[in-house]
């Protein structure tokens, strides 16, 4: 059985390792956040605002052509449909309706390619809240047009300046803020990291993923259970989503692909499975890319969102355990599947996207496996990487 | 039994000065003469930070000066071979402040049992929750005779703060204000307040105030409502691009102790 302890610890992994400063907001969270979630209100307006605001359900689509060339059959589970244009919706939907029950006045996130951020500033906008996202300022860079559309939505958007200016740092610098700015604030964090009950708390705002795809693949298949999952993991939201309702169905195989950068052993990687040790990250007792004195190490991947030196705990113990596998992809086979899928399928992928995609090719399966891909997030955002290759591809 | 810090608070109650300092920095080697400089100049507690690459409780001041130790090849085992020969040359309490990764990657064992080859007197480990320390490590440090200093802030519940005295051996580490380390200087009546709340609890740990703690007149103020203040972001930013740290060191102890 895969189960949260009462501490907040996936098996080994988990826990809230954070300064005193951090502890009341925090404690606040651990003590309320089921009974405030699971509130028949905000069950309705979170379930409202998924359907009407969000564009949920979003579809489980027969994608025949991949199907064809990698000879199973492959469902694409359609986030990339969702409003704001990713899964991260899913959460910030939830956290800010848990904010408003908190009395909280100020929303603090942290995001690496974006996508958080934007969709942090989407609900904050709905909400009329104000809201600060923090951003590496190399993420700046890369993710130019998401960094245009959380200002167009209102948010101030702070440029994270320390360490590897990417997700880690940003993070970081999300924390300090929080610790700034005690009472009034509530930070949202977008993936299933940081102390507990974050990782818990977004994995149950995500995990509408796979109760949909449940009823999607019975309708479709007959069967509510597909033979194999497969998601991209940087902290790790959009496979807990897809993933929690299937934890404990040990006939659906998990596929967890992580960023192998340049290559896992090329000194420019971020997968955490391979490459990290147990530590503690962002609060979190977990696998993170550390040196043998511990401190972090910076990773690399081509996409921003799988840019972080750890998982999420849930699937440092998925991986440990053996219960979830996990697949690393290069920068350039996340590219080349990104043109792959575009060009067969006709979707533009997420670069964090793409990763999961091309783990096809390196995983095994058998013909008459029905396969679920999650669709984390749609290529809007990546199109300046992606033209950089457009004469190659 | 007494460690250098127990003794210390035995005998001096008032206007405890507790400067921090990174270990490493401005340069890899000057870990002993800043310690010895202190020491000499009148600080009564040194409190040697571990440089880390995410020091989340801290401002941009510890955290740069963190990043320059390292890339100067600062690292635990390096620190502790440096303190090697420190108790042939001052008996001031010496405390290591660290985070959590750092002591369960070096090994908390291993880190305890340098801590008393070396004659370290306490810890404060930021992240280290309280009930973990006191289901895993209170008696490995209860055995070693090693000290340690939790936090508390003006958020922290009463009934917290009464666990955090019983479980503190070292003192009560009073963060001033709800922030990082370096961001605000001087003290307002809100902060005062706050202090007063703390001191009418009649705590039976010592405390010492820190954060926001920079001059003369903030470490006097801080000492009438505790046993003394800590200072570290200010002694930091002091000795950056200094290149006679121990003139500096001795230069700013006595800004702070004398009028």
């Amino acid at each position: 059985m895969i189960q949260l302890s009462e501490n907040g610890y996936y098996g080994s992994f988990g826990g809230a390792y954070i300064p005193e400063m951090l502890y009341p907001n925090v404690k606040e969270l651990q003590e309320n956040y089921l009974s405030m979630i699971y509130a028949d209100d905000f069950q309705r307006e979170f379930y409202y605002l998924l359907k009407d605001y969000v564009g949920r359900p979003t579809p489980l689509y027969l994608a025949e052509n991949l199907s064809a060339k990698h000879n199973a059959t492959i469902y694409l589970k359609r986030e990339d449909l969702c409003h704001t244009g990713a899964h991260k919706i899913n959460n910030t939907i939830g956290q800010i309706l848990l904010a408003k029950k908190l009395n909280k006045k100020r929303i603090i996130a942290e995001t690496g390619a974006g996508q958080h951020g934007v969709a942090t500033a989407t609900v904050c906008a709905r909400m009329g809240l104000e809201c600060i996202i923090y951003m590496g300022a190399v993420d700046i860079k890369r993710q130019a047009p998401n960094v245009a559309r959380m200002k167009m939505l209102g948010a101030t958007v702070i440029s994270a300046t320390s360490g590897s200016q990417t997700l880690k740092d940003a993070t970081n610098e999300a924390i300090r803020d929080w610790i700034n700015n005690p009472v009034d604030t509530h930070y949202i964090i977008g993936s299933v990291v940081g102390p507990h009950p974050y990782p818990d708390l977004v994995a149950r705002f995500q995990s509408v993923i796979s109760e949909e795809m449940k009823s999607q693949l019975l309708e479709a298949t007959g069967r509510e259970n597909p033979d194999l999952i497969i998601a991209c993991v940087g902290g790790g939201s959009n496979a807990a989503g897809a993933y929690y309702h299937y934890l404990n169905d040990l006939d659906v195989r998990l596929i967890a692909v992580e960023a192998a950068g340049e290559g896992v052993y090329s000194g420019k990687s971020a997968a955490t499975s391979i490459l990290g040790t147990e530590g503690i990250i962002h609060g979190s007792r977990t696998l993170l890319m550390q040196t043998t004195d511990g401190q972090i190490v910076e990773p690399h991947s081509i996409s921003a969102g799988l840019d972080y030196p750890g998982i999420g705990p849930l699937h440092a113990h998925l991986i440990t355990t053996g219960r979830a596998e996990a697949v690393s992809v290069t920068d350039e086979n996340a590219l080349k599947a990104a043109f792959e899928l575009s060009r067969i399928e006709g979707i533009i992928p997420a670069l964090e996207t793409a990763h999961a995609i091309h783990a096809l090719e390196d995983i095994s399966f058998k013909s008459s496996d029905v396969i679920v891909i999650n669709l984390s997030g749609r290529g809007d955002k990546d199109l300046n990487t992606y033209m950089e290759y457009l004469d190659k591809y | 039994m007494l460690n250098r810090l127990t003794k210390l608070f035995e005998n001096k109650r008032e206007n405890l000065l507790t400067v921090y300092f990174t270990a490493g920095y401005p340069k890899l080697d000057d870990t002993e003469t800043i310690i010895c400089s202190l020491a000499e100049s009148g600080a009564n507690i040194i409190e040697i930070g571990i440089p880390y690459s995410d020091p989340l409780a801290d401002g941009p001041v510890i955290q740069e000066s963190g990043m320059a130790a390292i890339d100067g090849g600062m690292t635990l085992q390096v620190l502790f071979n440096q303190l090697t020969d420190i108790r042939t040359k001052t008996q001031v309490p010496l405390i290591l402040m660290g985070y959590f990764n750092q002591l369960l990657q070096y090994g908390v064992d291993k880190f305890l049992d340098d801590c008393v080859k070396t004659g370290i007197d306490g810890l404060i480990i930021p992240d280290l929750p309280l009930m973990e320390y006191e289901q895993f490590y209170k008696d490995k440090l209860t055995q070693r005779n090693i000290s340690i200093s939790f936090l508390i802030t003006p958020q922290t519940e009463e009934s917290r703060i009464h666990k955090v005295d019983a479980l503190s051996t070292g003192f009560i580490y009073v963060v001033s204000d709800s922030s990082i380390t370096g961001m605000k200087t001087g003290i307002s009546n809100h902060q005062i307040s706050y202090f007063e709340r703390i001191k009418s609890l009649h705590l039976s740990t010592p405390q010492l105030i820190g954060f926001g703690i920079s001059d003369r007149e903030s470490y006097l103020t801080a000492s009438k409502y505790a046993n003394g203040a800590i200072i570290g972001s200010a002694f930091i930013k002091h000795l950056k691009d200094k290149n006679e740290v121990d003139n500096a060191t001795a230069d700013f102890i006595n800004l702070i102790l004398k009028p």
